[in-house]
């Protein structure tokens, strides 16, 4: 338990103490009137914001966090079953996988006026916005964990001629987990980037707060919907490991990324 | 019939212009077992992995009796532990993929396990083993099937002496209680005297020497101190170091 607790000290504490030094240089730059306080809030300013906010900051949160699961879930979904489509048929992998950049390629703001076009202001638009932005990670990852089976163990598995679903339960898909849990990682990240735009167009949650706040100069608003789009991806984040720790605990090589 | 017959056996490679083995023959008769000796890159793995299928020959065939040949099993030159698997998981994966896996399939790897000295690891990953333990799983892996014949690629070339010759005497007794063969790789001349019936001496020139072991009345680990067993050893050795020097400097690759 001590020892535990020592290894977390080592690991985590420089990351406090840094973040606590920044905090309050940040302070001491905006009490000292170097730079003006409608430019840069001091941090105690946008805390302030936030507890006086709070029910509205936090309705924001909890709909943008929809948005994210939404956009996420079917990125996981479709991502997947996409990966394993294009493994084990080479020629749609050839014809479409292509295309499938363009999930990667287009900028999320050029097409959002189209989403508003075609799903209309409010959330369907921001769920498709994430999931367009957080497709292609998932499914790049799985396919190459896919194709990036150790030839090795494909040479061991042939030795027992076994069928086509057995190789594919038994060796590919557990050689491409761990590829898979890093590309839901980045999906996640980019799952909220793509919802925050999305709520820039089509309304709703952090986005239009953060929104409505940059037209009323509301700079400490501004930074407390950015402080709580932060803390969406990471809390997104721990909620991946946590799901990936208990999904694999007895199987810790799935685990390393 | 014999268990393996091969004749006139070539296999060359695109990166090497030389072909391996020059028509190689030889015949592996029933409840016989025999070690392949030879410099490194003279094509013991390749003559394995031609035997087990993994690789086609050039020219030349391979007979294996029809009675053996789902009967194969090969321990390579690795471990190649599936890194996800338990020891116990990576034993029974044969049965698995055999659709073998019954009541007592579990019993048995527990039993092959114990016997190799791992019965206290059967829950541990590939990565909590030394080299040498991930070979006895391998080998044990090889063995859960109830294999007629085991092509062992250098084996025991990772292991302590204590635990190689442990293993070499549960080869012997294998060989002995279920009239197990195998074909063995090895570097070493003195365990190839003591573990196999024939020994096939093979070179970089492609030129082998089929050599019949001595027929020991009794394999233990003391006849190795024995002054008849070391001359064999060392007969066998000057006839290796005449064939080395003869050989022109290697050209031979290793297959991918």
């Amino acid at each position: 338990m001590l020892a535990a607790l020592r290894l977390w000290i080592a690991d985590k504490l420089p990351a406090w103490i840094f973040l606590a030094g920044l905090l309050s240089i940040w302070q001491l730059i905006v009490a000292q009137q170097w730079v003006a306080s409608y430019l840069l809030p001091s941090p105690l300013q946008i805390l302030d914001t936030t507890l006086d906010m709070w029910p509205d900051i936090f309705a924001a949160t909890l709909s943008t966090a929809q948005s994210i699961l939404w956009g996420l879930g079917l990125s996981l979904i479709v991502g997947i079953t996409s990966a394993l489509i294009f493994f084990s048929i080479p020629i749609a992998r050839r014809a479409i996988l292509p295309f499938c950049i363009f999930f990667q390629t287009v900028p999320i703001i050029a097409i959002a006026p189209l989403l508003v076009i075609w799903f209309g202001y409010g959330q369907p638009t921001v769920n498709a916005s994430a999931f367009i932005v957080s497709l292609f990670p998932i499914l790049a990852n799985t396919l190459t964990g896919l194709q990036e089976t150790d030839p090795q163990l494909k040479e061991l598995f042939r030795l027992y001629k076994p069928s086509r679903l057995q190789l594919v339960f038994k060796l590919q898909i557990p050689s491409a987990i761990p590829y898979m849990i890093t590309g839901i990682k980045i999906s996640a990240g980019l799952a909220v980037v793509g919802a925050i735009v999305g709520e820039f167009i089509a309304g709703g949650g952090l986005g239009s707060l953060i929104d409505a706040a940059r037209t009323q100069q509301r700079v400490d608003l501004v930074f407390s919907g950015v402080f709580m789009s932060s803390a969406l991806a990471l809390a997104l984040v721990y909620f991946i490991n946590l799901i990936t720790g208990l999904l694999f605990r007895h199987r810790p090589y799935l685990r390393k990324q | 019939m014999p268990s393996i017959e091969v004749q006139q056996l070539e296999k060359s490679f695109a990166s090497n212009a030389q072909a391996l083995f020059a028509g190689l023959s030889f015949t592996l008769a029933s409840n016989e077992c025999l070690c392949l000796l030879g410099p490194s890159g003279c094509g013991k793995t390749t003559l394995l992995r031609l035997l087990m299928g993994l690789e086609q020959p050039s020219s030349g065939t391979i007979r294996i009796d029809p009675a053996l040949d789902a009967k194969m099993s090969y321990v390579f030159q690795e471990p190649r532990l599936v890194p996800w698997r338990t020891c116990l998981e990576n034993v029974l994966l044969p049965l698995e993929l055999t659709a073998q896996k019954n009541a007592d399939a579990r019993t048995r790897a527990v039993e092959l396990l114990q016997k190799i000295g791992l019965g206290d690891r059967l829950e541990h990953f590939p990565d909590q083993l030394s080299g040498g333990m991930q070979m006895r799983v391998a080998l044990a892996r090889a063995l859960i099937t109830q294999p007629k014949i085991v092509l062992l690629d250098e084996p025991f070339a990772a292991l302590d002496e204590r635990t190689r010759f442990h293993m070499q005497d549960l080869l012997l007794e294998l060989k002995a209680r279920l009239q197990l063969q195998y074909i063995f790789v090895t570097h070493s001349i003195s365990e190839a005297v003591y573990i196999s019936d024939r020994i096939l001496l093979l070179d970089n020139t492609g030129a082998a020497r089929d050599i019949r072991s001595l027929d020991f009345k009794e394999r233990n680990q003391s006849l190795k101190l024995t002054p008849m067993f070391n001359t064999v050893v060392s007969e066998y050795s000057n006839l290796f170091s005449e064939m080395e020097d003869k050989m022109p400097m290697s050209t031979a690759v290793r297959p991918k």
